[in-house]
């Protein structure tokens, strides 16, 4: 301008006028480039690059915040909390920002209670990141102390820890999560899709310091985990707790086992194993612990497949339960072996070789029947095959196909040898017995049915009702199993361990019961493993369990009493049927009888 | 003539649809906030469910609630000889 000015007062000559001419095209081919290089700026910002710009805007300010969200808890079949998460804080840091104030640390691992040495190592290993936890799980109240401090670069973190009300009792069957709530064991592993919510995400604008100004919108809402509702019951589960740990001390067993299914249904009222472990602080534990016996860990059963023989041998039409076998002389030679009876049991009728389990007589009505008659029926009752519950590691016993059967080997099984199975499915087993001869799968969830498949006839089932009924009668071996006013149904096993090249002389106890034999309602298995005192019969050591918990376990589920007789029969005379007192005409009359190594030998 | 009227008619329902846009998306934040409040509210509130069901199970826990019974109480089952049989 000040050219232009300055060039008018002397227009004079016509080169300075076309010199001024010129020199505003100039200025005005200048401006206007000057101007199209500005809008051409501002096309390229506003129009062709926008969206990189608009992103490194919001880079700087926007962020996506997760929306944390806790894991479904789990109930039993009444709605009563098993496994509930509930909220603490994790303390992190952004070590960039924190070694910038190294001056604070030594407050800060004091309100950790962390050491000084091992707060400033893990901060200088992680140096150059911008995330590190410095505590996890922490108490609300706690945390809001620690952030009270108001330390540049700390900051705590929703998380969600689990808790589990029931403690021991139910820590097999549930699990447990890691510290990153996944679960690790059981039916925490095995639902843990179901359990897991989904964190969700919002879009939110932050400050200079990082505090959330505005929540401007809503990505993703958080899905929080579904809840689960077993059908254990809660009840049971505690008095099967108890009395297996009382008679593994009284005993000096090292593990057992106590599953508790409902028969109609299939549903898994209770199961429990010792030794087990508190779920809510894990420390130490040792490595068995973890274990769910029931499922995961096989055994041979010894006598309790006895009445699954006996189902055989009357499936093939050649012996009615009347049908008289001799046992005489209560040893039986076979194949270079001998199978041995407790005592002489004489001539036996089916129904007293339950009561008294005569391992000659199961071995002579075995030989009766081919090898593919007997694998069938086992595998019928759901023997060598998984339950399908859906447990984590469950295993499906071993039942060998019948083609490499010798004569020994269907004689071994016929009492319970030479097959193996979890104790769930024994209980399943003897469950179809109760249930007219219909197999309900067991299941973990409330209301969860599985079809269920009738698997032998249902008159032939409550004949095997009647025929247990007497194991727990005067003369049966599980006399202790009664529980006053009621009828029970059942039968005792005491197997040997099986170990490398032979068996042990450490036993395994076991009972198998129906409860109320009228109608039966619960079908229970109790397994003792290696009871090192004097009793070590099934019916001393496992009856007794099964007996004093079904008692609680019928009251609380308000089981009207079958056996009103019996009932008034023990009470006012104060004579209860069931002894209580340990009346040593309980005890088995005869002295061990050793069994052949190799052929094992089914106790009582 | 007519054609003035109809360009100012709809630059005025442009200024006022821009105008309406701003409102709404105002409104739209002001009630995310809300909606964020009330969210907050209900883990809040759903957190001291579960802290209050949790409370209650370790009361209700059968090994505590047997324990008092037993010893603070000194509740029994009563023995066979204290039992009466009601006939129906």
């Amino acid at each position: 301008m000040n050219a232009r000015r300055r060039a008018h007062p002397r227009p004079r000559s016509r080169s300075a006028w076309l010199d001024t001419r010129r020199r505003l095209y100039v200025v005005v081919v200048v401006m206007g480039l000057a101007t199209f290089a500005l809008v051409a700026r501002a096309v390229q910002l506003q129009l062709i690059d926008k969206a990189f710009y608009q992103q490194q805007g919001d880079a700087r300010f926007v962020r996506e915040m997760p929306i944390a969200t806790s894991r479904g808890a789990v109930f039993d079949r009444h709605g009563e909390p098993l496994a509930v998460s509930s909220p603490v804080e994790s303390i992190w840091a952004n070590p960039q920002e924190l070694l910038q104030h190294a001056e604070r640390l030594p407050e800060l691992a004091q309100a950790l209670g962390i050491g000084l040495d091992s707060l400033t190592q893990r901060l200088a290993q992680r140096a150059d990141k911008e995330f590190v936890y410095l505590r996890r799980h922490l108490n609300p109240d706690a945390a809001a102390d620690i952030l009270a401090l108001k330390i540049p670069g700390v900051a705590s973190q929703r998380e969600f820890r689990r808790f589990y009300p029931m403690g021991e009792a139910m820590a097999h069957i549930l699990g447990f999560t890691n510290i990153d709530d996944q679960g690790q064991e059981g039916l925490e592993l095995a639902f843990d899709e179901w359990l897991t919510g989904k964190p969700g995400a919002k879009r939110v604008i932050r400050d200079l310091h990082g505090r959330i100004v505005e929540n401007v919108d809503l990505i993703r809402p958080a899905a929080p985990g579904r809840d689960l509702t077993l059908s254990i019951d809660r009840r049971i589960q505690y008095l099967a707790n108890r009395e297996l740990k009382t008679a593994l001390l009284e005993h000096g067993a090292s593990s057992g086992s106590v599953v508790v299914l409902d028969v109609a249904s299939g549903e898994v009222l209770a199961m429990v194993n010792q030794p087990s472990y508190n779920p809510n602080a894990r420390e130490a534990v040792e490595q068995g612990a973890y274990r769910n016996r029931a499922v995961t860990d096989v055994f041979e059963p010894g006598s309790v497949i006895k009445p699954f023989t006996v189902v055989a041998a009357l499936e093939t039409g050649k012996f009615r339960p009347d049908s008289v076998i001799d046992t005489t002389p209560g040893t039986l030679p076979l194949a270079g072996h001998v199978i041995r009876d407790v005592r002489n049991f004489g001539r036996v009728d089916l129904t007293r070789l339950l009561t008294k389990s005569s391992n000659v007589a199961a071995t002579k009505l075995a030989l009766e029947m081919s090898n593919e008659h007997l694998h069938d029926v086992l595998r019928r009752f759901g023997f060598g095959e998984a339950t399908g519950i859906g447990f984590p590691g469950e295993s499906a016993g071993v039942l060998p196909s019948p083609r490499g059967w010798g004569v020994l080997h269907k004689a071994t099984i016929s009492y319970g040898y030479g097959l193996s199975s979890t104790a769930l499915q024994l209980a399943q087993a003897y469950a179809v017995l109760g249930n007219d001869g219909v197999l309900a799968p067991p299941t973990f969830i409330r209301d969860a049915r599985n079809p269920p498949r009738q698997v032998i006839d249902p008159q032939l089932a409550r004949t095997l009702l009647g025929m247990l009924e007497t194991v727990t009668g005067a003369e049966g071996t599980a006399q202790r199993a009664n529980v006053v006013g009621f009828r029970t149904a059942g039968k005792t096993g005491t197997s040997r361990m099986a170990s490398a090249g032979g068996y042990e002389k450490r036993y395994i106890s076991v009972f198998a019961g129906l409860l109320p034999a009228s109608d039966p309602r619960f079908s229970v298995v109790v397994v003792i493993n290696d009871p090192t005192g004097r009793d070590y019969y099934g019916g001393l050591v496992a009856a007794p369990v099964f007996s004093r918990m079904m008692e609680g376990a019928l009251r609380v589920m308000d089981v009207p009493p079958d056996d009103v007789e019996g009932l008034l029969a023990a009470v006012p005379a104060n004579a209860r049927r069931a002894p209580p007192a340990r009346a040593e005409a309980n005890l088995p009359q005869e002295a061990e009888a050793v069994p052949d190594a190799f052929a094992g030998g089914a106790l009582r | 003539m007519v054609r003035l009227f109809g360009i100012v008619a709809l630059l005025s329902l442009v200024v006022a649809s821009g105008i309406a846009v701003v409102h709404a998306r105002h409104a739209h934040r002001q009630q995310f906030v809300a909606l964020t409040a009330l969210e907050r509210e209900r883990d809040e509130l759903n957190i001291e469910f579960g802290r209050l069901q949790l409370e209650q199970a370790t009361l209700a826990e059968a090994h505590r609630v047997e324990r008092i019974a037993r010893t603070d109480l000194g509740m029994k089952f009563p023995e066979p000889a204290e039992l009466r049989v009601v006939r129906p």
